[in-house]
């Protein structure tokens, strides 16, 4: 038994090391709600009191939650819902129904996806019968039959709300908001959305019965909290396995987050986004890093998964190509110079081309036609360019116009790194007038 | 190598073959790994890899996931022509056949979500299960939810699972407009010179030395690295001119004879030199290889014609018609003026008729015929359109007997059309004053006109 014990405290680096992974991926991967939300405790009170109406005094809602991406919509319903759980007369008698825009992608769909999440008499199994009219007659008659005080009520969360405005007539949403706004069975209807002009998809009919509240979560994060905010992410529970562990792995944590190189790479990753989720592959990228060989984070780790996100990847399909490819590239760099803003085909591309290997008299890229084309097909499979019109049957390949996708500096920026250039071709791509 | 091997959770038997297989591309698999994580941990919802054509992408996968006996899917692009075949192959692959066949005639992302789910309750991933989508370029076609929901499918049925994409086109243009659930975005770069010849002399001819080989694999890659580096193309001229370098080894000794005749030595090692003589096996091959840019490399011989070629001893490569000769075709004598007559109709200046085509067009200003602001030839800038008018004056004036406009030629007029040697332009009218455009090439001209004995270039504005 005692032996037991001090395996308990003290298990080898390897176990430690994959129940870090463990942790942290859960936490990292799946969005684990935190026990607390952290910034947004106001959206949080005014979303549970909201709700806690509905669900003890009967009181039908609507609201939305709108914010960009990853800024943590579905973390603060998550939150709210579970704290309303603990509520007793929430647990015993809330009826929940989740849909999402993407996959309830039409009213028919997303009507027998809340017949099924109801459990209505229609339901045998998880099959659902009768038609679109009938399931929609069904489901009215069943919301209108109750009332306030007696009927259980029913939470409705509308993942990708704009979706849901895409749908024919927006009968959906229509109905939902007109139970809602009249004296039937007491439901909630939550939205979230990244689209912040959602009003303005709404028809006007079903905008006059929503009641515009909008629960708004932009982020107000600063620098520091955001260094803060990677530091709670990194750091291990209390109630880790092996304490000793535990303790040092927070300790590096905290050193790590105070070095200066991290914090240039942090600030960086701040200034292009604020949001968790970049965030997250951010620290998925530096956990990865971490093996039983190497059992903490160093600076290192954060700056070549940073290197790794910032990866510019333009850039890098210009490193795989040919010296043919490339050639024709700068051949296009050239068009675009000369004729600015004007389409080039393959015809005026390989004229340049030639031009290029006259003045060098170089037999050495002395291509045949065929070769060239099928290096600009390439290139137009890269989407590298694109066809002006596309309609590619009517004419011939060589005559079909087509645009550059590449800027100037990406291409120049490419010739530096392209490994073994020669130095023709260098020359050839500085000079701006060919 | 080692990055690879250290993986813990894997067996590392397993883990020793995995790196065997994949050569040049330990890098790119360790940090794979490492970002799959143990088979029970949680690996991030989705993973985007691009990188070139042939650059291990889909091999590294199939031979990671086969190897370590991962639960997976993989699916191509292509073959799911509708999202249903997706969903059934999914299922088919993470629950079996009962699972598939649950689902509804045709599905909806809602359905495959609700069956996924119930099956997830009844077996819940004990180790990751990973949906790797291969040419996912194509899922831009599809629906417009689908690539959303592939992304973040994950959390929408909250099981262990994670989406790979492969592809050949950068993040930046699968990007829906209202975003997404952003991917982590790996990259695989393309192989070096030094890789390509390592790669490529790994499948050696037993009947011949590795170095020989492996110098052959010098030179092919010297011809062809400007032009092509693409893995399996490469491995495909490989395989079908390696053939002939056997073959050439053997008339190389017959060479090498008469050679060693002329200059009276090397008579006893013979077979040394024919081995290690590099240069003149650069020699004897690189014409050919040259030759192999033109046929094999564009399809132009189908790489079985040229194995017969290369049996054939005195049939030189590429002395063999290729496609794009085909491309001559028989037509009736008016259909040819009626196409020359298009060819010249779209290629010239209206302006410039009255010059080329009129008997008695008076005195016309040289001026006035070659100005100067057209520099750019049209042979740049691809055929004119022009209306059926201009054409049948240009027809009766390139004709020289009289022809009778009759129905005859009117409907060879449309039959070039179907023939797509002609492309109608406008759809707007079909009988009054349709417009045309001419869609061949300058030899195919030069050719027709050869043969009726007319001298096109003489008429062509481009060329005076």
């Amino acid at each position: 038994m005692s032996k037991r014990k001090v395996k308990d405290s003290h298990l080898p680096v390897g176990e430690c090391i994959t129940e870090v992974q463990s942790i942290l991926r859960e936490r990292l991967c799946c969005n684990l709600h935190p026990d607390k939300p952290e910034e947004i405790e106001a959206q949080h009170k005014h979303l549970l009191e909201l709700l806690k109406r509905t669900v003890i005094h009967g009181e039908s809602n609507s609201v939305l939650i709108v914010a960009p991406r990853g800024a943590g919509k579905t973390m603060l319903l998550k939150c709210v819902l579970r704290d309303l759980l603990q509520e007793k007369e929430a647990e015993k008698s809330l009826l929940q129904v989740h849909l999402n825009g993407l996959l309830q992608t039409d009213d028919r769909i997303a009507l027998k996806e809340i017949t099924r999440q109801l459990h209505l008499e229609n339901v045998v199994g998880d099959k659902v019968f009768g038609s679109f009219a009938e399931n929609l007659a069904f489901l009215l008659e069943a919301l209108k039959k109750g009332d306030r005080s007696s009927s259980r009520p029913v939470l409705f969360i509308l993942d990708e709300f704009d979706l849901f405005a895409h749908h024919k007539n927006q009968t959906l949403l229509y109905n939902l908001f007109d139970v809602a706004q009249s004296a039937q069975a007491p439901i909630a209807v939550v939205g979230l959305t990244c689209r912040l002009d959602v009003l303005e998809l709404l028809e006007k009919r079903v905008k006059s019965r929503f009641s515009h509240r909008q629960i708004h979560l932009l982020s107000t994060l600063t620098f520091c909290q955001y260094v803060q905010r990677v530091q709670t992410q990194l750091s291990l529970p209390e109630n880790f396995p092996d304490k000793k562990f535990g303790q040092e792995w927070n300790k590096s944590i905290t050193t790590l987050c105070k070095d200066a190189s991290v914090e240039e790479v942090l600030r960086r990753h701040f200034n292009t986004s604020k949001d968790f989720r970049s965030m997250h592959a951010l620290l998925m990228l530096c956990l990865s890093r971490v093996s039983v060989s190497k059992p903490v984070l160093k600076p290192a780790d954060v700056l070549e998964a940073s290197k790794l996100r910032f990866a510019d990847a333009k850039g890098n399909m210009l490193h795989g190509l040919s010296i043919l490819e490339l050639c024709l590239i700068i051949a296009m760099k050239h068009l675009n110079d000369v004729y600015e803003d004007e389409p080039f085909n393959l015809q005026m591309v390989h004229n340049e081309f030639k031009k290029f290997l006259q003045r060098k008299s170089n037999s050495m890229y002395n291509f045949e036609q065929p070769v060239i084309m099928k290096a600009f097909e390439h290139l137009q499979q890269l989407e590298l360019i694109r066809p002006v019109d596309s309609s590619t049957a009517k004419i011939q390949k060589e005559y079909q116009l087509m645009r550059l996708m590449l800027n100037h500096s990406q291409i120049m920026e490419a010739l530096q790194k392209y490994p073994q250039c020669p130095t023709d071709v260098k020359q050839w791509a500085k000079s701006a007038f060919a | 190598m080692t990055s690879l091997l250290e993986q813990p959770g894997y067996d590392e038997e397993k883990l020793q073959m995995v790196a065997e297989q994949l050569l040049c591309r330990e890098d790119q698999a360790g940090l794979l790994l490492s970002l799959m994580g143990q088979p029970q941990q949680y690996c991030y919802p989705s993973i985007f890899i691009y990188g070139h054509q042939a650059s291990g992408k889909s091999h590294v996968m199939h031979v990671m996931l086969k190897e370590l006996e991962l639960p997976h899917a993989i699916i191509s692009c292509v073959e799911c022509v509708s999202s249903s075949l997706l969903f059934e192959l999914v299922l088919f692959s993470f629950f079996g056949s009962e699972a598939s066949s649950l689902l509804p005639r045709s599905p909806s992302l809602s359905d495959f979500v609700r069956i996924y789910r119930q099956q997830c309750l009844q077996a819940p991933a004990t180790q990751t299960r990973y949906i790797v989508m291969e040419k996912a370029e194509l899922l831009r076609d599809a629906d417009a939810n689908l690539l959303p929901a592939l992304l973040r499918l994950q959390e929408l049925v909250e099981d262990n699972v994670s989406v790979i994409l492969l592809s050949e086109i950068s993040w930046d243009k699968f990007r829906p407009n209202t975003g997404c659930f952003e991917p982590l975005l790996l990259h695989f770069p393309d192989y070096s010179k030094g890789d390509l010849h390592q790669i490529l002399s790994q499948d050696s001819h037993p009947k011949y030395s590795d170095d020989f080989y492996s110098s052959y694999i010098n030179i092919l890659l010297g011809v062809f690295y400007t032009v092509c580096r693409d893995l399996r193309e490469l491995r495909h001229l490989v395989r079908h001119t390696h053939t002939h370098t056997g073959r050439q080894r053997h008339t190389h000794s017959q060479h090498s004879e008469d050679f060693t005749q002329h200059t009276h030595t090397h008579t006893e090692d013979f077979t040394l030199l024919k081995e290690t003589d590099t240069h003149k096996l650069w020699r004897n091959i690189e014409p050919h290889l040259k030759k192999a840019m033109q046929t094999v490399y564009l399809r132009e011989v189908s790489s079985v014609q040229w194995e017969q070629m290369q049996q054939m001893e005195e049939k030189e490569a590429g002395a063999l018609r290729g496609l794009s000769a085909h491309t001559h075709v028989e037509l009736p004598y008016y259909s040819k003026f009626l196409l020359v007559a298009a060819y010249l109709a779209s290629y010239n200046p209206a302006r410039t008729d009255r010059r080329f085509f009129l008997k008695h067009h008076g005195k016309i200003k040289k001026t006035n015929f070659l100005k100067k602001n057209e520099k750019t030839s049209n042979h740049l800038l691809g055929p004119k359109p022009f209306p059926l008018d201009r054409l049948l004056a240009i027809f009766y004036s390139v004709v020289d007997s009289r022809v009778a406009p009759t129905a005859s030629i009117f409907s060879q007029i449309s039959s070039l059309v179907t023939l797509q040697l002609l492309t109608q332009v406008s759809h707007d009218d079909q009988l009054d004053a349709p417009k045309y455009k001419c869609a061949v090439s300058l030899d195919f001209i030069c050719a027709i006109s050869r043969t009726v004995n007319f001298e096109i270039v003489k008429y062509l504005y481009d060329f005076l």
